[in-house]
């Protein structure tokens, strides 16, 4: 049953250049405890873990280094969040530890991403899938419903030990955003 | 497994990607039209704050970083309940905090606008609601800063606020302003939010939780986006 919205909701505002002292503090190296960060898998024993490494690009293709990156991930047994910055690491690259997803329903394992920055007055919404799920990666409707041109810029390539995803906000490799 | 959201960015108050008079937007908007998933799916759920444990003056800005005195500015207390669309309180959810200090200077590295830092005062808190979805917080008003976007440009006094909700779909960033800024109407990331929705970031001065001879209040109220009235009934 629907029922209709009774209040607005509140607007977005950018998370702006200056959050890492309340977001991210200390990965910046700031006096503040966080209470996340990019090792999702602090605390789980007998996991195999992999590596998520990536780099947020503009439209002039430069790296971002003021974006706020946050994976979630939840296949029904491991629920995971993870918040990294992309201001500390060499190229401005950001980098997550975290377990691959189990595949939901035959749908291909993702993560969510939610993607903030300076220049952004709204969030984005983006996933990343793994380009060695290849047949779920064929049959997943949500892949699917992505022009077929545009569905690498959502699998992350594995390189080694690691996964690779980079973002790319504008331009001919723009990343496919999704409307959550 | 919770309830997933139903409802999208209400274009008629939330702010577009790009807006040409706020600069940064211009290479980081994205471009292409947003694809709509095709399938609810259980992952919509988002971080769980039951038990989260706060620190015990996260919640009070002008004592969690204090080194050798007290912060210097005005003394505020900032309050509001936070609901989702259909007025249904959001109990438990985790509040974040940033903003300048007094002077208008952020803590932050990179912010090297030509007024003083004050060394008792970090600007970074955190909060979590109540049961009823109330939340409160001390802190020190911000100052107004210069930014680059145009000639002259100046941010109202602001803080930042961070909230999750029940899922990824009601998290938000935003920023309260204060009431009667002079300067909303010169300021494009203010301004970039319709006019429907200008109002609804506007804290408003507040005598039942103003303190006496210690703090002026504020309220703001919170509305995130969809319908999740009891958002960790999946654990």
């Amino acid at each position: 049953m629907k029922t209709s919205a009774v209040k607005k909701q509140t607007p977005s505002q950018t998370i702006g250049p200056y959050f890492a002292y309340g977001l991210t503090p200390q990965q910046y190296g700031y006096d503040f405890d966080s209470w996340v960060d990019h090792d999702m898998v602090k605390g789980l024993n007998n996991v195999e873990t992999i590596t998520i490494t990536g780099t947020v690009y503009d439209g002039n293709a430069q790296p971002v280094d003021d974006a706020m990156i946050e994976l979630w991930q939840d296949d029904g047994v491991h629920k995971l969040f993870g918040r990294y910055g992309s201001g500390t690491d060499e190229g401005n690259t950001f980098t997550f530890k975290t377990i691959k997803p189990k595949s939901v329903n035959g749908q291909a394992p993702f993560i969510h991403v939610i993607l903030f920055m300076r220049g952004q007055l709204l969030h984005s919404y983006t996933r990343i899938y793994f380009a060695d799920e290849q047949q779920l990666n064929e049959t997943d409707a949500n892949l699917n419903a992505v022009d077929a041109d545009r569905k690498y810029t959502l699998i992350a390539e594995k390189k080694g030990d690691s996964y690779v995803f980079n973002i790319h906000m504008q331009g001919p490799n723009e990343t496919v955003f999704f409307e959550i | 497994m919770s309830i997933t959201t139903d409802s999208k960015f209400d274009i008629e108050v939330q702010p577009p990607y790009l807006d040409e008079a706020y600069k940064s937007t211009i290479l980081r908007a994205p471009l292409q039209p947003l694809v709509v998933p095709k399938k609810k799916d259980i992952t919509l759920s988002g971080p769980l704050f039951k038990d989260f444990k706060l620190g015990a003056l996260d919640h009070d800005l002008t004592k969690n970083s204090v080194k050798d005195g007290e912060p210097i500015g005005e003394r505020i207390v900032v309050h509001g309940k936070v609901t989702n669309e259909h007025g249904h309180p959001l109990p438990h959810t985790l509040i974040e905090l940033w903003q300048a200090n007094s002077a208008g200077r952020y803590v932050h590295k990179v912010d090297q606008h030509d007024a003083p830092l004050d060394p008792n005062f970090l600007g970074t808190g955190r909060c979590m609601t109540d049961a009823h979805g109330y939340y409160k917080f001390y802190t020190i008003k911000p100052g107004a800063y210069p930014w680059g976007n145009h000639p002259n440009a100046w941010r109202p006094n602001h803080i930042h606020f961070s909230l999750f909700g029940g899922d990824i779909a009601s998290r938000l960033i935003t920023q309260m302003y204060f009431p009667g800024d002079p300067l909303f109407e010169h300021d494009p990331i203010f301004k970039a939010v319709p006019p429907k929705g200008r109002e609804l970031l506007v804290s408003a001065f507040d005598l039942s939780v103003t303190e006496a001879n210690f703090a002026l209040g504020y309220r703001f109220d919170i509305v995130l986006r969809g319908k999740n009235a009891t958002p960790f009934e999946n654990l």
